[in-house]
């Protein structure tokens, strides 16, 4: 048996200190460890995009990373998304669009989605759907879910806008 | 939880030569772990069958994009996301650019990394055609020193490659492609995100004087390694512009047929990757002729 | 002008908030104080008898709980509708996937070393693995004959048509195997205690399937059985079955523990591999025609791959046999429908349940024999579809004013068929590489259980005021993303016209509420929300009646005569329960008369484009119309169609089970092929809404429509786009359009 390492890393703005094996799954880190069941495993393979979260600032599968290359980094999960009371942009679309319907998938792309327009503010039908073809849904089509991106971009634009007049 | 994680050892090295040393130090015993995005699945599966990893992840030696008048030369751990935002990659390198693209989607994209790719030795790997076509050269270093290996001469079977237990790649270095060029990637995939390739084909091409002066002909998933379709080369290169006609890409796909040895497996067969590999060699073909009947220097 | 105040909106879902926060808990995502996990090792011998079970060195076995067939002290066999199926192998072993040993240990890592470590030894039987070969009997493994089911429909005298007809068309059809995919994995805990009996939790469909499978294996009474819903990440079929199997393994660790919580859930390979698919099938179509294109006969021989016990086959059966003619008019049909054992994982339920199969065979068959005929598609249809008046094969009459021509004329419409398909034409005769086409598919699925099947159910639900003035919705009908919670909570709140947030869903927990019968068969909506409709009407009789509440009255005057009843009362609960409408009359030794209460209707109509050098076909455009009666909630139906159709792409384009002796080979999601979003056109949906008298707020059901059309519009298309081929069979995998075009070219 080799030895559990002590992994600091910050999550979702708070610093934590944990006891984990370094070849334990960064997923499982999160879930089991920091207790934040909102990142799904749906594959375990990187092929689903459920446990689809953001280290560093980059959009990273947390089934394929070792918690040992979490140490020192910057993880948002699902649960660092929306501030207490305010839902993200991307969740308030993803209820009023339609975007979640079993809700499995819905974490991992509202982090795809996250990510995208952060990268993207203002993409169209295609970049949409190349920023979310990591992550996989059976329930909708991924009509509705195209939407609600498309759709929170739109009002973050209608925020912009309004913060400026 | 198949993978033993608590089985597993992790040494991260400060510095390249700490990496270096303790490869040559433990010969074999240790697994170089770059972006994980590889290694982690049969590792998850419970099926790779090592216990003790080398975490290159932070060694920032390794990274980055240099530049010079003759190469542009790639860190072993630039990412995918890495390529596909390089602008010069874009201008002169489009099949790398693109072979990057349509790897996994963006989360597979921002950890995996060029020397993961070809050292893992997938002969399905999306990169390793571009490369093949682009001319690629691989470094090597160990503490020994270090050496540049022509990438068609890298893998040596499947899953097997020329590297030295004690060695890491380091660096990957293309020429920088000039003059009158065509390059074409295709990849023919499961699906059209987070698929693996069924068959993937990267060509480059440049004309000089009225005859195809360079032609480099990289596939994928038709072998047990990436390979480079020599036979359907030799037809092309040094041909004069004007004499390759309809004929001459029928031929090219037969010989096509010669360089690869496709099998049957759980994505596909045998028959369907040589069928579509000479129909996609015979787009390759027009679009090729058709993209040098006006010459296109690039400054 | 929407006068309703719930029906007819599109209300966010109840549980939408908990979803897009990543709050709504799932199985996994509970974790209890003392918990185990429980993990399976299965046969991986196809057929054979178990003739030991070997624990390897290097393992404390002593920390670990086992448990093998031996343990079990009530009913081995899992009640469902045969008891055949074990929950673990005593001595036969009749698939690769067959439970045989479970164990139980509190670090995930060791026990699958266990699992790992554990080998059996098991002598191999001759197995069988092909449909034919099985109808065939070339080896018994089930039963006499292997023979599931045998039903037969007949209508007319099929056999005297032929030699007057003045075309026969004859066409073999085939279909895949299809994995659920839900992309929440099966998962169960249980806590099981000798005296206090068991309670489970889990991922599942329907809570009273498990709670009968239960009782049965421990031997218990109902009320010493709980089976309680967590968040479901998807189901389509794949969560009605099988999670009694995991339920009853989970609870029988935990009671060998002494009543430790035992945790089992499965990973995706074993997901894939072990639980239920969509059953394969092949399809014989022998048809006749008169001169101007009228239906005369339909000898249909269909038959299932069951896979190694019979499960739900023989209802899966009967609703592809009922849809094997079609939505059409045929005066003389014949057909025999038999499901078959063979020993691979049973196959189960999925989404469409039997319909998808023989729909495929009827709407490839009608293009292929508009082709033969040298007929418009379009119009051999027109001619043939039933209108009010006319009866389907079972002899149910068609008692609403359909216009199938009409729907068909419309869905073509959408997608601008005529000039498409002319600008297909052109396009083809160029010497591009991309060929384009354009098909479509009739077809119709009939809502609710087939035949007596409600009836026997006798579902219940209800409704309960609670003591801070809202509703609660009492039904075993479980959310599992296709929206249940918001749709019986709009019928109640519109019935009681208060505001939504007045109405919750209760937890289908089948200790607090009754038993609505199972979330399947687009029942629940129609069936469930009907019953829930007529118990909220009882409860605001009760409160009027008892004169804390007068009408007109707003929102916050219903909750506070809820308040007051309550704290009079002590309790406030109406209930509903189902009874047949007396019209709805069936048969089902001679399958005979109506099949269901009601169908819904589509067309569905598509464009793609085939690339000749790689035979990737490409969706480019996809209509889908549908008649479900009255649309409850827009947003969610639209969702219903929209992610059904993408199943049906897959399932007539990519999703290949590839089998490797009787085992799925394929079972990650990297190699089974489902779409991603770059995959799927933004797929077109349309209601024609025609309020369907007996349905709450005038729906039909909807959930599993849109699997059965898709495949076969996407075959028609592809046949339009390449002329030369016939394909017959799905998944149409590039591989498989290769040989067709090959064969093609001689």
């Amino acid at each position: 048996m080799a030895e559990k390492m002590k992994l600091s890393l910050n999550v979702n703005g708070q610093a934590r200190t944990l006891d984990v094996w370094p070849m334990a799954r960064l997923l499982d880190v999160i879930r089991e460890d920091l207790h934040l069941t909102g990142t799904k495993e749906g594959c375990g393979e990187g092929e689903c995009g459920a446990c689809s979260v953001i280290l560093d600032g980059k959009l990273v599968n947390s089934c394929l990373i070792p918690a040992v290359q979490a140490e020192g980094g910057e993880l948002c999960t699902i649960e660092g998304v929306a501030s207490e009371e305010q839902l993200h942009l991307v969740q308030e679309s993803f209820l009023h669009c339609g975007g979640a319907q079993c809700g499995i998938c819905t974490p991992g792309m509202v982090m795809a989605a996250v990510d995208l327009l952060h990268r993207c503010p203002q993409p169209d039908e295609a970049q949409i759907r190349d920023g979310l073809a990591g992550n996989l849904c059976r329930c909708t089509g991924y009509v509705k879910i195209v939407d609600s991106v498309a759709d929170a971009a739109e009002r973050a634009l209608q925020v912009a806008k309004e913060s400026r007049s | 939880m198949k993978g033993q994680a608590p089985s597993c050892t992790v040494h991260t090295p400060a510095s390249l030569v700490g990496a270096l040393e303790i490869l040559f130090a433990e010969k074999g015993t240790w697994r170089p772990l770059a972006g994980g995005t590889d290694l982690m699945v049969p590792f998850a599966a419970g099926t790779l069958p090592f216990t003790r990893f080398l975490n290159l992840w932070g060694l920032d030696e390794l990274r980055g994009i240099e530049i010079s008048p003759e190469n542009i030369s790639l860190g072993a751990l630039t990412t995918y996301a890495d390529v596909r935002s390089h602008s010069l990659l874009r201008a002169e390198f489009p099949n790398l650019v693109q072979s990057a693209r349509v790897t996994g989607a963006m989360a597979i994209q921002n950890r995996g990394t060029l020397a993961g790719n070809i050292a893992n030795g997938s002969p399905a790997a999306d990169t390793p055609p571009s490369l093949l076509a682009y001319g690629a050269e691989v470094q090597l270093q160990s503490l020994a020193g270090s050496r540049w290996v022509p990438y068609e001469s890298f893998h040596t079977d499947y899953k097997q490659t020329v590297m030295l237990p004690e060695e890491l790649i380091t660096r990957i270095r293309l020429p920088r492609t000039t003059g009158d060029t065509f390059h074409f990637f295709r990849k023919v995939g499961t699906r059209k995100a987070q698929a693996i390739s069924k068959v993937c084909l990267a060509a480059y091409a440049r004309a000089e004087e009225g005859r195809v002066a360079e032609f480099r002909l990289g596939m994928g998933s038709v072998a047990p390694v990436p390979l480079r379709a020599l036979t359907t080369e030799m037809l092309i290169q040094g041909q004069r512009l004007e004499a390759l006609d309809d004929h001459s890409i029928a031929e090219a796909k037969q010989a096509l047929l010669e360089d690869i040895r496709p099998i049957d497996d759980i994505r596909s067969t045998a028959s369907y990757r040589r069928k579509v590999s000479a129909n996609v060699l015979g787009q390759l073909l027009e679009a090729m002729i058709e993209r040098f009947k006006r010459p296109q220097i690039r400054a | 002008m929407n006068p309703s105040l719930h029906i007819g909106h599109s209300r966010i879902r109840k549980e939408g908030r908990a979803k897009v926060t990543g709050a709504a808990q799932y199985t996994d995502d509970v974790c209890m104080s003392g918990m185990l996990y429980g993990a399976t090792v299965r046969s991986r011998v196809a057929r054979g008898i178990l003739k030991g079970i070997e624990f390897g060195e290097g393992i404390p076995w002593d920390e670990f709980i086992i448990v093998t067939a031996k343990d079990v002290t009530g009913d081995l066999y899992v009640a469902l509708i045969e008891q055949d199926q074990p929950f673990l192998a005593l001595d036969r072993i009749n698939h690769p996937e067959e439970p045989v040993v479970l164990l139980a240990h509190e670090d995930r890592y060791l026990l699958e070393k266990a699992r790992a470590a554990v080998r059996l030894i098991i002598e191999p039987l001759p197995p069988l693995f092909d449909l034919e070969e099985s109808l065939a009997c070339r080896e018994v493994i089930w039963g006499s004959d292997n023979s599931f089911k045998d039903i037969l429909i007949e209508q007319g005298d099929v056999d005297s048509v032929w030699g007057a007809a003045t075309h026969i068309v004859q066409g073999e059809y085939k279909t895949g195997a299809q994995e659920q995919l839900y992309i929440e994995p099966n998962g169960a805990i249980a806590v099981a205690k000798a005296e206090e009996g068991v309670t489970v939790w889990g991922s599942l469909q329907c809570p009273y399937y498990v709670h009968k499978a239960l009782k049965h294996l421990f031997n218990l009474p109902d009320e010493k059985v709980r089976v309680i819903q967590m968040e479901t990440g998807g189901g389509f079929g794949g969560k009605e079955d099988y999670p009694s199997l995991i339920a009853g393994h989970a609870a029988l660790l935990s009671l060998k523990s002494g009543g430790r919580p035992v945790k089992i859930v499965y990973d995706r390979e074993e997901d894939m591999v072990a639980t239920t698919k969509r059953h394969p099938s092949r399809t014989r179509i022998r048809s006749a025609f008169d001169a101007e294109g009228q239906l005369l006969a339909l000898d249909i021989d269909f038959a299932l791959d069951g896979g190694a016990y019979l499960t739900l086959t023989p209802v899966v059966l009967s609703r592809g046999a009922i849809h094997a003619g079609g939505p059409y008019r045929c005066p003389n049909t014949r057909i025999r429908a038999r499901a078959v054992a063979t020993n691979t994982p049973p196959h189960g339920a999925f989404r469409g349940f039997g319909a998808p199969q023989s729909l495929f065979a009827i709407e490839r068959h009608m293009n292929v024999a508009a082709a033969e005929m040298g007929m418009d598609p379009i119009a051999l249809r027109k001619q043939n579809l039933l209108k009010m008046g006319d009866s389907t094969a079972t002899g149910q009459i068609i008692k609403e004013a359909i216009d199938l021509p009409g729907l068909l004329d419309r869905a073509l419409e959408k997608l601008d068929y005529t000039a498409k398909q002319e600008s297909c034409r052109v396009h083809n005769a160029s010497s591009s590489p991309i060929k384009r086409g354009v098909g479509f598919a009739s077809f119709m699925h009939g809502c609710g259980f087939t035949g007596a099947g409600e009836s026997y159910l006798a579902s219940v639900a209800g409704v309960e005021g609670r003591e801070d003035g809202k509703i609660h919705v009492l039904a075993a009908a479980t959310e599992m993303g296709q929206g249940a919670n918001t749709i019986l909570s709009q019928v109640v709140a519109e019935v009681l016209k208060v505001p939504l947030e007045y109405v919750e869903v209760a937890r289908p927990d089948t200790a607090l509420v009754p038993d609505s019968g199972p979330t399947v068969a687009s029942r629940t909506t129609m069936v469930v929300g009907k019953l829930v409709q007529e118990a909220a009407i009882g409860l605001r009789q009760i409160l009027l009646q008892a004169g804390f509440l007068s009408e007109p009255y707003a929102g916050e005057a219903f909750s506070n005569a809820v308040k007051q009843y309550l704290a009079k009362n002590g309790h406030l609960k109406a209930y509903s329960q189902y009874s047949t409408p007396p019209q709805i009359v069936w048969d089902d030794q001679n399958y005979k008369g109506d099949a269901y209460t009601t169908f819904a209707w589509a067309c569905y109509a598509t464009e793609v484009a085939v690339d000749t050098r790689t035979f990737e076909v490409q969706v480019e455009d996809f209509v889908a119309l549908q008649e479900v009666g009255r649309v409850l909630n827009p947003t969610l139906a639209e969702g219903q169609i929209e992610g059904g159709v993408a199943q049906g792409i897959g399932y007539g384009l990519s999703e290949q089970v590839v089998w490797n002796e009787g085992r799925m080979a394929n079972g990650q999601m990297t190699n089974y092929i489902m779409a991603t979003s770059m995959d799927l056109p933004r797929i077109r949906v349309y209601f024609e809404e025609s309020p369907y008298p007996l349905g709450p707020g005038g729906a039909k059901g909807i959930g599993e429509l849109p699997m059965d059309g898709s495949a076969p519009a996407l075959l028609n298309a592809i046949q339009d786009a390449l002329a030369t081929v016939t394909p017959r069979e799905i998944p149409l995998t590039p591989e498989r359009l290769m040989e067709l075009v090959e064969s093609s070219n001689g």
